[in-house]
């Protein structure tokens, strides 16, 4: 049977080189999501379940189309509903199929302390690898998208895959294959932003979205994921797509700076320690006095 | 040189922990994904049974139809040669494994009797006789042989047929024969396949 394999560039909590990385000439992959032709009838949802074979979880009705309040661990991909008033006060009913974003620079793999843990393929694709996963939840800290979720009962994170399985293959992912109004779009970086570009200019000069545009943040990298938004001034309407996503500070200090001060301090330590022995040399323990093993 | 093998080994992992300090590194460069679970399953077309646009899917059952291989279906996804959906399914039509799949589906004709407040399972044999028994019934009761201008129309409008999707011509053309000669004129065998 064929073996699926991909070439990874980045490891999570990882010492040292990559052997992986600028090896092989790789496309990045890229999925383009138009919400402007979303219909909301979630067989994107449906399709995900299927490939990836997670029973269905029950959900609750909270007024809202929408199938469950955010994804779950068994549950990658989903469309979230969203009513918003328009300037002149009518309503706008806005879909965004909310997943993983697959960041060129992912703040989960940032973050995870566990070596192999996360990993991104030479395509993009950021994946977690279960059997390396400690269960911190570090990476929830280094998301700004809110996407791995936890398995209470494994101990382990889960996230959308980008069906990388799939990919490896050559195919597109199951979500993106079932979409019937054409709304999901996969291939590569390029092409994507180019779809998505002409498109947002077509929704500006054509459908009167002044505000149309395309939503791919610079704060993380640039995301596997793209969107072209009705108003990409406002990505908040979406069901809370950050408007200037990045990794938090605290997660770039700690994996950042903080390692380097650490290390120094460490080498600071072993110097001092070393200059004290040549100094004063080793500390001698004196003999009792009164001759009745130290005892008064 | 004497070579002991307590300074044997001691060498050994003083070199192992020095080689693995100076970052020589032995994790993989690939990753193995998961397995592809539909790599060498048997691809099979079909048509989706929901609703007339009668998109085509794929089938994948595993096995490779050899003799001893019982085959069952463990993925369905959209046909992308089909020129209706092009690879494309609804939510109902990408759920299609579990119509075959999930012990939830119904797999006897069941009946809820009037007043009833569930539904009670009965046979094959039993279903279709009390079809017939209640097909006879209405059309008894309410076949008009003429209309109002005395013309004689010979025609059952209490009772209409509803075919499905993926109802075959032949299929389609016994029925439109049966339902005809017993005076329906209410057809609809979603015909547009």
């Amino acid at each position: 049977m064929a073996q699926a394999t991909l070439q990874i560039v980045k490891i999570s909590g990882h010492a040292g080189p990559v052997a992986g990385a600028g090896v092989e000439r790789s496309e990045q992959l890229c999925k383009l999501i138009d919400t402007t032709t979303c219909i909301g009838c979630k067989a994107c949802e449906v399709a995900c379940l299927e490939w990836n074979g997670y029973t269905f979880t029950e959900t609750s009705f909270d007024n809202s189309y929408q199938t469950m309040p955010s994804t779950a661990w068994n549950y990658w991909n989903l469309i979230k509903f969203n009513e918003h008033e328009r300037e002149d006060g009518t309503l706008q009913l806005l879909m965004r199929k909310d997943q993983c974003m697959h960041c060129s620079d992912p703040g989960c793999l940032m973050a995870c302390p566990a070596d192999g843990a996360i990993v991104q393929y030479s395509n993009g694709i950021v994946d977690f690898q279960q059997q390396n996963c400690i269960g911190c939840g570090y990476c929830v800290s280094g998301c700004p998208f809110d996407i791995p979720k936890f398995n209470s009962e494994t101990k382990k994170m889960f996230k959308c895959t980008l069906c990388s399985d799939r990919v490896g293959q050559g195919l597109e992912p199951a979500c993106i294959k079932s979409c019937p109004t054409g709304c999901l779009h996969f291939g590569t970086k390029e092409d994507m932003s180019f779809l998505a570009e002409s498109r947002a200019k077509q929704l500006r000069d054509h459908f009167g979205f002044e505000k149309a545009g395309v939503y791919d943040p610079a704060g993380v990298g640039g995301t596997g994921v793209i969107y072209v938004l009705h108003d990409v001034t406002n990505p908040e309407a979406y069901g809370g797509l950050p408007k200037d996503p990045h990794i938090p500070w605290v997660v770039r200090f700690w994996k950042g700076p903080a390692k380097w001060i650490g290390n120094l301090a460490m080498l600071f330590g072993v110097i001092g320690v070393t200059l004290h022995y040549f100094r004063y040399g080793p500390k001698e323990i004196h003999p009792p006095r009164n001759g009745n093993g130290g005892k008064p | 040189m004497e070579l002991s093998r307590r300074t044997f080994i001691k060498g050994a992992i003083a070199g192992g922990a020095g080689f693995s300090l100076l970052g020589f590194d032995l994790t993989p460069a690939v990753a193995q994904m998961r397995e592809l679970k539909i790599a060498r399953a048997t691809e099979t077309r079909s048509t989706c049974p929901y609703c007339a646009v009668s998109c085509g899917v794929l089938i994948y059952t595993i096995g490779d139809k050899a003799k001893n291989v019982t085959p069952q279906v463990v993925h369905v996804e959209g046909d992308p040669d089909h020129p209706i959906n092009r690879g494309t399914l609804c939510p109902k039509g990408a759920s299609l494994e579990q119509d075959i799949m999930n012990p939830r589906r119904l797999l006897k004709p069941e009946v809820r009797r009037p007043g009833s407040d569930h539904f009670e399972e009965i046979s094959w044999n039993q279903a279709i006789d009390e079809i017939g028994q209640w097909i006879k019934k209405t059309r008894d009761e309410t076949f008009i042989e003429k209309d109002a201008q005395g013309r004689t129309v010979n025609r059952c409008e209490s009772l209409a047929f509803i075919g499905g999707c993926t109802d075959t011509n032949e299929f389609n053309y016994l029925v439109v024969k049966t339902m005809r000669s017993m005076g329906l004129t209410y057809i609809e065998n979603q015909a547009r396949v």
